[in-house]
């Protein structure tokens, strides 16, 4: 989302990839990995290319992280790249948190289901364990990544785990559990979690919200998604999910013109 | 409304030390409908507090033409979050002095949350504030700047462009022809699915009304 260049990107795909294999200049090899998930390159060269880079060593961060891998995992979730789904999984017990956090979001993309062991292993010790890593604006786990994963690839033998996080003292994991409760039991009890979440105090969290009920078509939320106080981008994003989730069966019900009109407003 | 009232609404905008009670001193400003404020009001959109800004946009529209010429003359070429508030602000007053501000953020705007609120704006201008031999080739110049705004590259802005190609429609029999050609085309080109059922939408609609003028 955010604002965007209507300039001609002057780059190649062969440029690009040839960045991303050499080895001289780390800053064009991370840019190359972002730039191929960004204009979704699904050629074969490029995969084996982000798929060796998930292997780098040369790109580490100051505290030990992997840039480079980081980049790779975002890319190949928009590749739509089945084979990419075992090296993924691999990056699930990577030791750098960004790196897991990518992995799990790719896999989510990805719809792979044969990952939903691993991730859910990632919840182990439960909200006791999920706890702030001191020094760190970040959790043990990428807490939020990984139930939105579980939720979007169906494991319904994950609902045990997925439960108790909605009540972890971090707000936005609470809300990763709800879109994922919901979504394995369209129970109305979470989307309306959610749609409290929009009266949050804070902006972050009712934008944290607002994608929340996008990514799961709460259509009861149309009118508070349209009235909470937040960007409009923001919410004709949310109500374009809720909209294109109900489109599947109807294209011109009440309901989506209701939708419609709400956006028309927000332009 | 005595104008010392005014100032000490204005004061209460120049003073206020949160957001919120930036957003509620600005909401009560644009509840007085005075237009000593409209200095206030743009500078207000400059602020970066979207809560402030919306009020800001909603004094503005109420007090209509009466803004429009210092919303053209202050419009800020490169803060683009004041930019978008102030064109948001032209395209819901309508009037048509905003025409070329409008066409040409529509087009080639940096900013999409600027292209989409130009490209409704352009569909609902208020026509008949122009002198009538104007008329034709003012909307003929909106009804050439939306079809092409329907092949931007962000959904949102072909969105916004459907809207105001609808709106657009309208107002004559000859445009309400061809906008229905074009959203029959969309229907098999348009790749975003949330745009095709808003054509789809205008399609209808369009169908079930009769052409004003």
């Amino acid at each position: 989302m955010g604002e965007s260049h209507s300039e001609q990107e002057p780059l190649t795909v062969e440029q690009v990839i040839a960045n991303l294999q050499q080895r001289e200049d780390l800053g064009l090899r991370y840019y190359a990995a972002w730039w191929l998930g960004k204009f979704r390159v699904n050629e074969s060269a490029a995969i084996d290319a982000l798929l060796a880079a998930l292997e780098d060593e040369a790109d580490r961060s100051p505290d030990g992280g992997y840039p480079l891998r980081r980049n790779a995992a975002r890319a190949l979730g928009k590749l739509d790249a089945p084979r990419a789904v075992p090296a993924l999984i691999g990056c699930l017990d990577n030791s750098d948190y960004y790196v897991r956090e990518a992995a799990a979001q790719s896999l989510e993309e990805l719809g792979d289901t044969s990952c939903t062991p691993v991730l859910m292993k990632l919840l182990d010790g439960g909200v006791a364990a999920a706890q702030p890593v001191p020094g760190k604006p970040h959790l043990v786990q990428p807490y939020e990544a990984v139930l939105e994963a579980l939720g979007t690839l169906q494991a319904s033998e994950a609902v045990p785990q997925i439960q108790p996080f909605l009540d972890h003292p971090t707000e936005k994991v609470q809300y990763a559990a709800a879109r994922a409760m919901y979504q394995l039991s369209e129970n109305p009890v979470y989307g309306e979690r959610l749609v409290q979440a929009l009266q949050e105090d804070r902006l972050p969290l009712r934008r944290s919200a607002l994608m929340d009920l996008g990514a799961i078509g709460y259509l009861p939320a149309a009118e508070a998604i349209a009235k909470t106080p937040a960007e409009n981008s923001l919410k004709l994003i949310s109500l374009k999910g809720l909209l294109e989730h109900h489109l599947e069966s109807n294209l011109l019900s009440e309901k989506s013109i209701e939708i419609m009109n709400l956006m028309d407003s927000l332009l | 409304m005595t104008s010392d009232q005014t100032q000490q609404l204005i004061r209460a905008v120049e003073q206020a030390d949160s957001p919120e009670s930036l957003s509620q001193a600005v909401w009560a400003l644009a509840a007085a409908r005075q237009k000593a404020a409209i200095p206030t009001f743009i500078r207000v959109l400059g602020y970066n507090n979207p809560g402030a800004a919306v009020a800001a946009v909603e004094g503005l529209v109420k007090l209509g033409e009466a803004a429009v010429p210092s919303l053209l003359e202050q419009i800020d070429g490169y803060d683009y979050g004041a930019r978008a508030w102030s064109i948001r602000a032209l395209s819901q007053i309508g009037d048509p002095r905003a025409l070329d501000i409008l066409t040409g953020a529509a087009e080639s705007d940096f900013a999409l949350s600027v292209r989409r609120t130009a490209a409704k704006g352009l569909g609902s201008i208020s026509w008949s504030q122009l002198p009538a031999e104007e008329v034709s080739a003012a909307q003929a110049k909106a009804l050439e700047t939306l079809l092409q705004v329907c092949q931007d590259s962000e959904w949102i802005v072909r969105y916004a462009a459907v809207v105001g190609l609808q709106a657009l429609a309208a107002t004559q029999l000859d445009y309400k022809q061809r906008v229905q050609v074009h959203f029959q085309q969309l229907d098999k080109s348009e790749p975003d699915l949330t745009v095709r059922a808003r054509a789809q939408m205008a399609s209808v609609q369009l169908q079930q009304m009769p052409v004003l003028n």
